[in-house]
């Protein structure tokens, strides 16, 4: 393999930072009109007059959509949707079917215009009123309402209920601690836009920013029942997504507009929006009890999960990693979901394991203070050698190694255990840790491949690079497969009319794709091998294929190289301009979260693949190391220094895979350190609705970030052995600032994020 | 953003006639936040008069009248090019690090002091319209007082208005006596003392500095002192950088023997202007320069806070932050 694992730089780089890469809002249509929503100012409630005249009236505006006239869409049943294969990537109801409003920000009415700024001042002009409602904001004073979901991804939700209570009784050293984690927002920097073009009454084009065209293409067809062949979805560069690029209203309201005034329609969706029309992460409340022995062997786990939902059933699942750390032998995780009167959640990077590790990971940090037990060895000593739900081996599972490797490059054995031992000048400096986990998914998927008449290759399938570098790394892969430089390899990816992949959620396009590229191309070089093989004008033939190796664009003869053949004269000879192969791979583990796999056309039916799969528990582990310093009298902390080292299975990209480490432990030191989205109490508005209100890290708080990976190919998973590598980086970050925070400074902060208020 | 005219103004009497003549025109300078007002449908001007091309942005040492040998400068003069001027970093590091503290690099560019000056609160209810806010709307009510106050004042705020100045500049324009040169819509020039520039929200939260319609600040004079030696900018803010101040305090001394002989304390983030620790200043002044009584004189500013539901921890941090400025002016202003 000689292009796979290489530290490849983007080949859409160039034309990134030169703005050739072409975004959804960017699809700028002859004729297209814009549209711009108007929002609830109210949480929860009935709309009882829209005074749309003043809007009607104004310069530019072509129609003006209330639930008085908008047409009627289909309503999404959750059994359905779930049937379908279909995640809570959104809300279950389209938009203006009615008076009643369930969030504040709700879209209520859509103006059209000739320009975006002619239907932003227009809507400013609509005169909505309202019987208001109180709406419910307040998780804890909600929770006695709340709901015991039965079902989890599938599984069982409510795992051991009540079946740890005498066993921590009865444990010889036990904790309880409760940790909350606040409301947060994806803010990926490429705002959600979509362009809608109606080609025929039932047929419709939409430039959307997605993770998934498919799942887009799915839900879109679905609310405007239109079949979903007649639909297609476009979506080639996405900036950004961590789970919010699912499909949310803003493109349903496109289509209707541009239904309504028979144009295309662009819909922008704005940065304020953005706090509550795409998805966030729920609040959560978790309860963490820990029974240990005097041997230090943990003998129960109990974590119990409260959050909330509104328009969907997704909850934010804290209890996820509880199910595959530690060997206690029984564990209780429940959940108790709330609804509120807010935006609606759905999955953030790394959902449930963000919050749930900070949760666990603390927790596990206070056991090993209350035993006097250095937190690593604490987790060495109770590490699990086998899944401890199902008993499975792990298809791989190198954690042991992360701890070893972790602890020393970041230095662990100058830790002080006891806390306000070193200092710098002001400042108070701590150590902390905690392991990381994300499980491993893979999922079907097609992907077609192609030889152009000079040699070139072009691979396609409808996976999407949200800028994690999936154009590059497939080009790795096919690079490899059919003996080419990476730079021959042109990429097609985010256009549903491609062949079927994944959604970009669940950190498994990598582990998905990749073996359908490998398969294509190997399909696609057995023919061309074929064709050489079997003519008599071609060096190679009547060689048999053991006896022919590949490199540099053509076949050569292993025996003597000066005997080839190139891709390129093969097909001159058989008059080809294209040659092409199409390949499913479809591994017995698929995740449930790509949309339904539709055959391709030319492709034998796949057989599946991975079919030890059952017997192994698939997941990714790491180990998360950071340094703080603590200016105490001003409650600031800044991290000094992060070491990450993740078992990820095979790195298919160094540079991209660091990249999404580090962007994945950013985004925790986001969590661990400033990130909240605050509601007013009254009016259950979010009040942090701009960037300047919501922070994220700037750069002076991103310390140097130290990252090692194990490079292990997973055996289990595929021939690739790669799982991915999008989510794990996320979890863990915030516990490992958090403990970081009590060994420099002796107080323990179980609420999260860790502003300088909770400090002083 | 509702259609608004344009035009660019020839010259400084052109501009200020225009604006003075139509009550719902305002200035465009560097647009860093007048622009983003009137996005978000905040600020609703009919006119923008774009006052850029105009002649009043150097940094020079004042050469008469009350603050000769001090330095001014130009209303539309950039945050970084004042920042970085050496008259500003010779004579007034205090004000250098105060802009740095300010906003980012892109936005500094940009920014002008006559601007920065003019900013508006960055209060989330002023910002969002669907709320009340008497400052946007007056009569509406005040939507942060009994809502989510963690960023708001603790000093001089109203039932009205709860909103603090963001300006980190102001902060230690403030603390250096500055005056706002202002040229009248009847043609003269006056001068405002910086102290007097801002207003503290009363129940006309609505105006956030005396200027009437149509005045226009031409220069920003800072008279000469002796603090270069010994004063410090300290923004306490919830990341890094970029990220307006929980509380900050622009702090500068000068030493006569054993005593403090002159002493600034100003304050960001606790109020509707920038805040000049009167109190703490008075109990400063003759004593000596020790941490007891550092934090003696920040008890005494800090004893008048009045606290919301959400910013209480500002009184604290505001008394630490007081006592940790002063240490630091004492050492010449470096980090330590």
């Amino acid at each position: 393999m000689a292009e796979i694992g290489k530290p490849v730089s983007r080949i859409d780089g160039r034309l990134k930072v030169t703005g050739g890469a072409k975004y959804a809002a960017e699809f700028n249509q002859v004729n297209m009109a814009y549209a711009f929503p108007v929002r609830s100012t109210i949480a929860k409630g009935t709309i009882t007059a829209t005074d749309t005249s003043a809007a009607e009236a104004s310069s530019g505006v072509l129609a003006v959509i209330t639930h008085k006239n908008a047409a009627k869409l289909n309503a999404i049943n959750p059994q359905e949707q779930w049937k379908a294969g279909i995640v809570f990537l959104g809300e279950d109801l389209p938009p203006l079917q009615d008076d009643k409003v369930y969030y504040f920000g709700q879209f209520v009415a859509c103006v059209v215009a000739e320009t975006y700024e002619q239907a932003r001042s227009a809507a400013a002009l609509l005169k909505v009123t309202y019987a208001v409602e109180k709406p419910r904001i307040d998780l804890k004073s909600e929770l006695p309402n709340g709901y015991r979901p039965e079902k989890l991804f599938g599984e069982e939700a409510q795992i051991n209920t009540g079946k740890t209570a005498a066993v921590l009784a009865a444990a010889a050293q036990k904790i309880e601690h409760t940790y909350t984690t606040s409301t947060e927002n994806h803010h990926p920097m490429e705002p959600h836009a979509s362009i809608a073009v109606w080609e025929a009454a039932d047929k419709l084009t939409i430039y959307d920013a997605t993770q998934g065209v498919l799942v887009t293409r799915a839900i879109a067809a679905y609310f405007l029942n239109l079949k979903p062949e007649n639909v297609r979805v476009i979506s080639p560069y996405v900036g950004g997504g961590f789970g919010s690029k699912g499909a949310w209203l803003h493109l349903v309201l496109a289509a209707m507009a541009a239904r309504v005034v028979k144009r295309p329609v662009k819909l922008a969706v704005t940065r304020q929006m953005m706090a509550t029309n795409v998805g966030r992460r729920s609040a959560t409340i978790q309860k963490i009890a820990l029974g240990a022995g005097f041997d230090g062997k943990l003998a129960a786990i109990r974590h119990e999960s409260e959050t909330y939902t509104n328009l969907s059933q997704f909850f934010e699942p804290s209890g996820l990693q509880t199910k595959v750390l530690y060997a206690a032998p029984i564990r209780e995780i429940t959940y108790k979901v709330a609804k509120l009167n807010v935006g609606t959640p759905t999955f953030m990077r790394a959902p449930g394991e963000t919050p749930g590790t900070f949760a666990l990971e603390s927790a596990m940090d206070e056991m090993a203070y209350e035993m006097k037990i250095d937190p690593l060895e604490f987790r060495v000593s109770n590490h699990a050698a086998v899944d401890p739900m199902t008993e499975h081996p792990f298809s791989g599972n190198n954690l042991l190694e992360c701890y070893r490797t972790g602890a020393e490059k970041f230095g662990w054995s100058n830790r002080k255990m006891q806390p306000r031992q070193t200092r710098s000048g002001r400042n108070l400096i701590g150590y902390g840790m905690a392991t990381a986990t994300y499980p491993a998914g893979r999922s079907s998927a097609t992907v077609r491949v192609q030889v152009l008449i000079n040699g070139d290759v072009k691979v396609m399938t409808a996976a999407a690079d949200i800028g994690t570098g999936t154009y590059t790394v497939i080009a790795q892969t096919a690079a490899d497969a059919l003996g080419l430089p990476v730079q021959r390899i042109a990429v097609e990816l985010g256009d549903s009319n491609l062949p079927t992949a994944p959604f970009a959620g669940g950190s498994q396009t990598t582990a998905s794709v990749h073996p359908a590229v490998l398969a294509a191309c190997e399909m696609l070089r057995e023919s061309l091998m074929g064709l050489a093989t079997t003519d008599a004008k071609s060096k190679l033939s009547g060689r048999r294929a053991e006896e022919i190796a590949y490199g540099d664009g053509k076949f050569f003869v292993r025996s003597d190289r000066s005997k080839t053949d190139s891709y390129a004269d093969i097909m001159r000879r058989n008059s080809k301009v294209m040659m092409e192969a199409c390949t499913t791979t479809k591994p017995v583990t698929d995740g449930g979260l790509g949309s339904p796999v539709a055959p391709c056309m030319v492709a034998p039916a796949a057989s599946e693949e991975n079919s030890d799969a059952k017997k192994y528990s698939f997941h990714s582990f790491g180990a998360q190391f950071a340094e703080v310093w603590i200016d105490e009298d001003l409650g600031t902390i800044r991290v000094k220094r992060f070491t990450s080292v993740q078992d990820v299975g095979r790195i298919m990209n160094e540079k991209t895979a660091r990249s999404q480490i580090i962007g994945g432990v950013i985004f925790g030191l986001g969590a661990a350190l400033m990130e909240a989205t605050e509601h007013d109490h009254r009016w259950a508005n979010p009040v942090t609705r701009t960037l300047a209100d919501y922070h994220v890290p700037v750069n002076m708080d991103v310390p140097e970030i130290d990252v090692h990976f194990i490079n292990k190919p997973d055996p289990h998973i595929s021939s690739i052995g790669a799982r991915g590598i999008g989510e794990i980086g996320i979890t863990g970050v915030s516990a490992a600032v958090a403990n970081a925070v009590f060994n420099a400074t002796g107080k323990r902060i179980r609420d999260l994020p860790l502003s300088p208020d909770k400090l002083l | 953003m509702r259609p608004f005219k344009y035009s660019r103004a020839q010259n400084t009497g052109n501009a200020v006639q225009t604006v003075a003549a139509n009550t719902n025109s305002k200035f465009l300078a560097g647009g860093t936040n007048i622009l983003d007002l009137m996005k978000e449908d905040v600020e609703r001007p009919d006119e923008l008069v774009d006052v850029t091309r105009l002649n009043f942005s150097q940094v020079r040492t004042v050469e008469g009248g009350a603050n000769k040998g001090g330095v001014s400068i130009g209303g539309l003069g950039r945050n970084t090019d004042t920042a970085n001027h050496p008259l500003v970093r010779q004579n007034f590091p205090l004000l250098t690090q105060a802009i740095l503290a300010g906003a980012s690099q892109q936005i500094r560019n940009m920014a002008t002091n006559g601007g920065n000056l003019n900013q508006r609160t960055r209060c989330s209810y002023f910002y969002d319209t669907a709320m009340p806010c008497n400052k946007r709307e007056p009569g509406s009510g005040c939507g942060a007082l009994e809502g989510i106050n963690r960023m708001h004042a603790l000093f001089g705020w109203s039932n009205d208005c709860v909103a603090v100045h963001p300006s980190d500049m102001c902060v230690a324009l403030v603390a250096l006596d500055a005056v706002v040169k202002v040229q009248g819509t009847d043609g003269k020039e006056r001068s405002i003392p910086f102290a007097d520039y801002h207003r503290l929200p009363g129940n006309t939260p609505q105006k956030d500095n005396i200027l009437n319609q149509g005045e226009l600040i031409t220069a920003i004079e800072i008279p000469k002192n002796n603090f270069a030696s010994k004063s410090y900018y300290l923004k306490v803010r919830d990341r890094a950088s970029y990220a307006f101040a929980l509380v900050s305090v622009a702090a500068a001394l000068e030493i006569e023997g054993n005593a403090i002989k002159n002493v600034r304390v100003a304050m960001g983030g606790v109020s509707h202007k920038p805040w000049r620790a009167v109190e703490a200043e008075k109990f400063l002044t003759g004593k000596a320069a020790t941490e007891a009584n550092f934090k003696a004189a920040a008890d005494a500013e800090m004893r008048n806070a009045k606290p919301l539901e959400h910013n209480k921890f500002k009184v604290e941090l505001g008394r630490r932050a007081i006592v940790r400025a002063l240490t630091q002016a004492m050492k010449g202003g470096t980090n330590a």
